[in-house]
């Protein structure tokens, strides 16, 4: 069982979030890119095993999306912040 | 070769108190250099590399795995058989994989317990009636088995099950295959060892795969780095599902794959009750009961990127509660067991099977959760691509490129995400 910390309400049982996906940077102009960058954005998919940056949604509560790093094999959150912020560099 | 296993083998035995059993495989030191490699000594890889060695001719080649074999997914599933699907490429594929279950006890000379008990999926709207019929039709229509079960075929069928119409998902009715069944998964495993192993095959285990070794000018394979030295092969087969994104990047290579955990739990064993393998879409589990009599269940993702191998307890509740209402009477067994699988999820909800974008290097993988039935045929096929470096017809649509040329295996038409089956 996790304890998701939402930026807004604070740690809450993870039965009250949905899980999105993996946090993947939007192209800034998707009609520039190559059909293999198209496909890599769509279908390809780093899967780490450990650190993970994705996003969650608060369905149970305020009804937000934001950004978690998580370890994929302990589970441990080591940061949460709203979308938009500046992600882990 | 090793000895056959017989009625007069174990009668012989028995006179000397079956202290002279031999090992049913050896365990050989890695040699310097192969014809093939398996990377992954799981169901899948010892199939490819019995199938190899059997079809082939492929005697000197080795499966290399970092644990001990059989002990990763193939130990860690809920063990359903069936080849109930819509779209060509896996129809097929599924039902070659089914056909070689039907034969492979005998073909091994090793007891996997492939029990055709019938696999009934239930439909709980006429939503999810409609598109099924659909899918069990266009199963009939390539002479697949698939029939259509009243709610009165399932009160005879399952006569424990719940068919009020006053719970939270009554059921309409429901579809089979009666071909379907389950089989002993260690069995699969140690049944393809013992196999592959009396045709000359090398199965080293405790033998992690640190890199992968590539001509500097070409670009092609050259061989492996393991935690028991380098091994030369210029053909390597990559059938480790949980981790195939891990191998895969030792060449370079990324993959349209996320590991998310399956959980499945054993009870206690009580007296038979249940004749088949009941499946629901609409409840989200899968149960069935094992020949040693435990209530085997299963249910859907924990839904979040992981390789913990451990789920977590919301998903469990969720089983249990939705496994309860549909079976009452399974209310106060007591799991003895829980466990988690790490499951390669494909974009698609298809696996990939054949060669990568690098010379030498093929895969099996993006099982979802739905690799242990394919365990014969995934080796068969792999095994085919491998020694002809080119697919074979039932796995030429399962390529890695399929995500560059828009040709998915999308069964679930739901686009590019990783959590379809």
């Amino acid at each position: 069982m996790m304890l998701i910390p939402c930026p807004w309400c604070g740690p809450r049982d993870e039965t009250e979030f949905v899980y999105g996906e993996a946090a993947l940077e939007r192209p800034a102009d998707p009609h520039a890119l190559s059909d293999q960058e198209w496909t890599d954005y769509l279908y390809f998919r780093d899967n780490p095993k450990g650190e993970h940056t994705e996003r969650w949604f608060h369905r149970a509560g305020c009804h937000h999306w934001f950004t978690v790093e998580r370890n994929t094999v302990t589970h441990v959150i080591s940061a949460a912040y709203p979308p938009g912020k500046a992600e882990k560099s | 070769m090793s000895q056959r296993y017989s009625i007069w083998a174990l009668a012989r035995n028995a006179l000397t108190h079956h202290e002279s059993w031999q090992k049913a495989w050896r365990s050989p030191e890695p040699k310097p250099a192969y014809d093939a490699l398996i990377i992954g000594g799981g169901g899948h890889g010892l199939a490819t590399a019995y199938y190899l060695a059997k079809l082939h001719g492929m005697r000197n080649i080795a499966v290399l795995e970092r644990g001990w074999i059989g002990g990763g997914n193939t130990g860690r599933n809920t063990t359903i058989v069936r080849s109930n699907y819509l779209l060509d490429e896996n129809a097929h594929f599924y039902e070659h994989s089914l056909k070689l279950w039907e034969g492979l006890s005998e073909d091994l000379n090793y007891n996997v317990m492939f029990s055709q008990r019938k696999v009934i999926n239930t439909c709980h709207t006429l939503g999810e009636r409609e598109a099924t019929v659909r899918r069990y039709n266009s199963m009939r229509l390539r002479g697949i088995d698939a029939e259509f079960l009243t709610r009165e075929d399932l009160a005879r069928l399952e006569p424990a099950m719940n068919l009020s119409m006053d719970v939270r998902y009554p059921i309409v009715c429901a579809v089979s295959q009666p071909r379907g069944g389950s089989a002993r998964h260690d069995a699969v495993a140690w049944g393809y060892a013992r196999g592959a192993d009396s045709l000359g095959v090398d199965i080293i285990q405790n033998c992690e795969v640190t890199g992968i070794d590539r001509d500097p000018v070409s670009g092609a394979v050259t061989g492996v780095q393991t935690s028991r030295g380098a091994i030369k092969s210029d053909k390597v087969g990559i059938a480790v599902a949980g981790h195939s994104s891990q191998v895969a990047a030792m060449a370079d290579i990324r993959l349209p794959i996320e590991t998310h955990l399956l959980q499945a739990f054993v009870s206690e064993p009580v007296k038979p009750f249940l004749n088949t393998v009941v499946s629901t879409g609409a409840a989200h589990f899968y149960i069935s009961q094992t020949d040693k009599g435990e209530v085997l269940l299963g249910g859907e993702l924990d839904g979040y990127n992981s390789y913990s191998q451990r789920g977590t307890l919301p998903s469990v509740e969720h089983v249990i509660a939705n496994a309860t209402e549909m079976f009452p009477n399974i209310g106060r067994l007591r799991f003895m067991r829980q466990w988690a699988g790490v499951m390669d999820m494909s974009m698609d909800g298809s696996p990939i099977i054949g060669k990568l974008p690098v010379d030498g290097l093929y895969m099996s993988g993006g099982w979802c959760y739905g690799g242990f039935k394919a365990t014969p045929g995934s080796g068969w096929c792999l095994a085919w691509t491998m020694a002809k470096d080119e697919p074979h017809a039932l796995n030429a649509g399962h390529t890695l490129e399929r995500f560059r040329t828009s040709y998915m295996i999308d069964e679930k038409g739901a686009g590019p995400y990783p959590k379809a089956h």
